[in-house]
């Protein structure tokens, strides 16, 4: 009967159930990994930042592809990623205004303990694909365009196994058209399922089969009283296999609607000693997921 | 505005060029809804009529649990049946999981309870007069039945239809037990959750919107063999 009283009670249950409290400003969007999302390391950091800034930080969790399609229509203020090429494109495209490389993990390539297909001890992560491909064992594919399926893609590339090119075109919301290239080996051995790291994993250790997969997720998966995958790590320490995450503030100039402000001040404080330090000092069941790029650089 | 128009068009052009994988995506759900609806269909037509048609102690509790059912979460039918055949399972050894007969068995344990609560439901709509009418006239206590499941015919199609449709456009099922694999278990609802995760929303609304085509398509077709059934 009253129209404008029962709106009101709308607008007020929807701000309620948006999580928009009243005092606090604008929540800053971050679009990043689900890698960074699941192992908690988000989490951990980012009480800190909202305790110094007063600014809460709204965590997108996907794929880098599909964060930094967020990032170029506009809906993210800021990216974590961990695709440099893709990132670089991203760059080039003038969507983002800053970009600086914030820690590091690496790849690992899994497989049955009891490993048919003889990989163990391999330590050229092309070549253990391509030995993969020979004995024709079941390999996983992340397939949905992630940094993961990105590095993947680029360790068959190194590896000489004839590949077939799919190429697809993508039209943001902008209007601007993007033509995105997927590589994979034929064959009924190579599965490709678009689903996240940790469904990756669990699909894996299911069917006995092979798969790419960051050290972080893995190891979270392998923790605990219960470890939720029996997979063993067959591959790794190639330098190809270095995972590089970097954060990106999106560039205002393109997208006017991004809070410029609230987004330096995140690149500034996550590359801040302080938070690198913090970065190198998470662990999950007692081991490092990610090193700081300040290690690096004294290293 | 952009992504909306993009999608329209781009769903006009998958159709128009029968694109391979999205044909492909679209015969396999339609291929999963048929057969589950028609084994779900032998199982819990029967059973719908059967329970409408008796009266037994405990016919309230069973009417009641079915209605519970038809509340259950299809990502929860998924995960039910993923863990009855996954590696460590009870049926583990069938190796069902990521398998087009896997998804078949979710989603016929999905639709079941709503095919028999709306068979029971249509049956028990025509019973008492019908039935009445039956007897008075010197029908038998089978035949009556008989008449009653023939009164009940349309309402029974309309519960198949409703059925078909919840797996046709359910995601939950398909996506858990199936496991999204591209050649093999993707359908058009996990290209669809695919497409919005890597952040391609024209083509995940097109998809959306061939899907919508396909079940205009099946229930005007549905809708015809109604009408003739009516008409004799």
């Amino acid at each position: 009967m009253r129209p404008s009283a029962s709106a009101f009670a709308l607008a007020a249950g929807l701000s309620v159930l948006g999580g928009r409290a009243a005092s606090a400003g604008e929540p800053l969007t971050l679009a990043t990994t689900t890698s960074t999302e699941n192992s908690g390391l988000l989490g951990y950091l980012h009480p800190d930042f909202e305790k110094r800034t007063g600014i809460r930080v709204r965590v997108i969790a996907k794929g880098t592809g599909a964060s930094l399609q967020l990032a170029r229509d506009g809906n993210a203020d800021v990216v974590l990623a961990h695709a440099p090429e893709e990132e670089a494109r991203f760059m080039a495209e003038g969507h983002g205004a800053e970009r600086r490389e914030v820690m590091y993990n690496d790849f690992v390539i899994l497989g049955p303990a009891e490993d048919p297909a003889g990989l163990r001890g391999l330590k050229d992560a092309a070549a253990a694909l391509a030995r993969l491909a020979e004995a024709r064992r079941l390999f996983i594919s992340r397939g949905d365009r992630s940094g993961t399926h990105v590095k993947e893609m680029e360790l068959w590339r190194a590896s000489g196994v004839k590949l077939n090119a799919q190429e697809q075109e993508i039209t943001g919301e902008g209007g601007q058209r993007t033509v995105v290239e997927t590589l994979r080996p034929g064959g009924e051995w190579y599965l490709s399922i678009g689903q996240g790291m940790g469904r990756t994993l669990l699909m894996a250790a299911e069917k006995r089969a092979y798969t790419l997969s960051d050290r972080g997720t893995y190891l979270s998966l392998r923790a605990g009283e219960k470890p939720r995958t029996d997979l063993a790590i067959l591959c790794e320490g190639d330098g190809r296999l270095r995972n590089t995450y970097s954060v990106i503030a999106v560039n205002p100039e393109k997208h006017p609607q991004v809070q410029r402000e609230a987004a330096a001040r995140y690149v500034r404080w996550i590359t801040s000693p302080e938070v690198q330090r913090k970065i190198g000092e998470y662990r999950v069941a007692g081991e490092v997921l990610f090193h700081p790029l300040l290690e690096r650089e004294e290293k | 505005m952009g992504t909306l128009y993009e999608a329209l068009v781009r769903a006009a052009r998958l159709i128009v060029s029968l694109d391979p994988d999205v044909l492909q995506y679209a015969l396999r759900s339609l291929y999963i809804a048929l057969v589950s609806t028609a084994l779900a269909g032998l199982l819990a037509v029967p059973l719908g009529i059967f329970i409408a048609e008796r009266e037994f102690r405990g016919k309230r509790l069973v009417v009641t649990g079915l209605n519970t059912l038809l509340a259950v979460p299809t990502v929860v039918v998924g995960l039910f049946v993923y863990a009855l055949v996954s590696r460590q399972g009870p049926f583990g050894f069938l190796e069902l999981l990521f398998t087009v007969p896997g998804i078949i068995i979710g989603e016929v344990v999905l639709i079941a309870p709503l095919l028999t609560a709306l068979t029971l439901a249509a049956v028990a709509r025509v019973d008492r007069d019908v039935r009445l009418t039956a007897r008075s006239l010197g029908a038998s206590e089978r035949q009556a039945a008989w008449v009653v499941i023939r009164e009940a015919r349309y309402g029974i199609l309309a519960a198949i239809i409703a059925a078909y449709g919840r797996v046709v456009g359910e995601v939950g099922v398909a996506m858990i037990v199936g496991g999204n694999i591209d050649g093999f278990t993707r359908t058009l609802t996990t290209a669809i959750i695919l497409n919005v995760d890597m952040g391609y929303f024209a083509l995940a609304l097109a998809l959306g919107l061939v899907l919508l085509a396909f079940s205009f398509v099946l229930n005007v077709a549905f809708q015809l063999l109604q009408g003739e059934a009516r008409m004799r």
